[in-house]
């Protein structure tokens, strides 16, 4: 349960599956999408097929299709988490210069990347938990990072322990500095602006209060925003 | 006659020496050149500088066992996870551990294959990776150098090959195969199969000959099955 809340909550987080609609929702046709390893890669299987989005791997393919089956599977076709996966009519294979050519040229117009903590400045710390971590693994992180025309972050709101992962500054080791744009969580949907969080969307049932109770920094109204 | 052939995977490890810095190409377990990692076992070159990917994979075999076998000095790659053996050498201390962001690590080798000393890239400015680098602000935004990443031999797994060193390659084996081909002195390849020359359509050779020396056919068959990690 979070923090110290004395009643019990009278709305409910969304499911993992239910934010990967939520930011699915949000694509449209004709993006080339970058989805980082573990919850962001829910996504792909919630944009219509009939959506063009055509989602990159950083191992070297463009028209990344759903994850392979017993019947359609290819040893060779691979994804970054290295899962094998189908291409899609119109894929490309290329290597790995060209792929982060891609990332760091600023071709894709949206990396989705899930994150242990995201300050109010769009600072995004994902790849090491601690300074003293021994081998920590950063794969392409940091590229997707800074190159990506866009960079989102779907994460729960907090960790299970209730810490804030919304924060003024983060603890862990920095992934990028001032690069996220917009958090989708369980509890909210947030733009990061000049001016710090904007809350654009609020679960039902939770207060803009509830939602400043659990995280770490200060919230702001956004223009749109329906609760109170 | 230009003939890249050897004729076996010893001949093709022949002068790798102690001390090499040995460019190894894959992405997981595909494109993974394991039968020349087997040979530069079999070889016994020691002191090694490995730049890969990932820090191994199957656990028996490649890349785990050359480390196990205390063969490598240092790994320079972006995600040293897949493998116990690298976990516990690199807490004993035994093994130096170079983690460089994964576009940084394949435009390094790029650079050094294009004759380009050195890049400035955003990639990791402000965080701990860029530690001990110089960094430039251009045009408002920083910047950190990263040095070219030469290798003395680089091992890499092609599709077809012909007796020039022409190489395709297979669905997403490309990954650090073509580039490491280009950044090496002595470049080595383990290819599924070989063909004649002029049977590999011009329009579609990814890595053009001249990029490679020792070609040796192995038809290794498929990757195994692939597991995420």
């Amino acid at each position: 349960m979070v923090m110290t809340i004395s009643t019990a909550p009278q709305f409910a987080p969304l499911s993992r599956a239910a934010m990967a609609a939520r930011v699915a929702a949000d694509i449209p046709e004709g993006w080339y999408v970058n989805l980082g390893i573990g919850m962001p890669t829910l996504v792909a299987d919630c944009v219509p097929a009939d959506r063009e989005v055509v989602f990159h791997s950083e191992n070297g393919l463009l028209g990344m299709g759903p994850v392979a089956t017993p019947e359609n599977l290819d040893p060779w076709i691979v994804n970054a988490g290295k899962q094998n996966v189908t291409l899609r009519s119109g894929a490309s294979l290329f290597h790995h210069a060209d792929s982060f050519a891609i990332i760091r040229g600023g071709h894709l117009d949206l990396c989705l990347l899930g994150a242990y903590e995201v300050a109010e400045t769009g600072d995004v710390a994902n790849w090491a938990t601690s300074e003293t971590e021994a081998a920590p693994a950063v794969g392409g992180a940091m590229d997707l990072a800074v190159g990506a025309r866009r960079l989102w972050v779907m994460m729960e709101h907090t960790t299970r322990d209730g810490s804030p992962k919304l924060v003024e500054r983060c603890s862990y080791p920095l992934t990028a500095q001032r690069a996220v744009k917009r958090i989708y969580t369980n509890l909210a949907v947030i733009e990061v602006t000049d001016q710090g969080f904007v809350v654009s969307e609020i679960t039902a049932g939770l207060s803009f209060d509830d939602l400043q109770a659990r995280t770490g920094a200060k919230l702001h109204r956004g223009a749109g925003l329906k609760q109170d | 006659m230009i003939d890249k052939r050897v004729a076996s995977i010893a001949e093709a490890m022949a002068g790798v020496p102690d001390g090499a810095t040995v460019l190894v190409g894959g992405f997981g377990a595909v494109g993974h050149p394991y039968a020349l990692i087997e040979g530069l076992i079999e070889h016994g070159a020691r002191e090694l500088t490995i730049v890969t990917n990932n820090a191994g994979w199957a656990a028996d075999s490649g890349l785990p066992k050359l480390m196990g076998l205390g063969r490598v000095r240092k790994i320079i790659c972006s995600f040293p996870r897949g493998s116990s053996v690298f976990d516990e050498l690199y807490r004993a201390g035994k093994i130096e551990l170079e983690i460089t962001p994964q576009g940084t690590l394949a435009e390094r080798i790029r650079a050094a294959g294009a004759g380009i000393p050195a890049f400035f890239t955003a990639t990791a400015a402000g965080t701990r990776l860029a530690a001990g680098k110089e960094v430039r602000e251009i045009n408002g935004r920083s910047y950190v150098l990263e040095q070219a990443l030469h290798g003395d031999v680089a091992l890499v797994e092609a599709w077809r090959a012909d007796r020039w060193g022409n190489l395709i390659y297979r669905g997403t084996g490309r990954n650090f195969n073509p580039i490491m081909a280009m950044a090496a002195e002595l470049t080595i390849v383990q290819t599924q199969e070989m063909v004649a020359l002029g049977d590999l359509d011009p329009e579609a050779i990814v890595t053009p000959g001249i990029f490679v020396n020792r070609v040796v056919p192995v038809p290794y068959g498929d990757p195994p099955p692939a597991r995420a990690a």
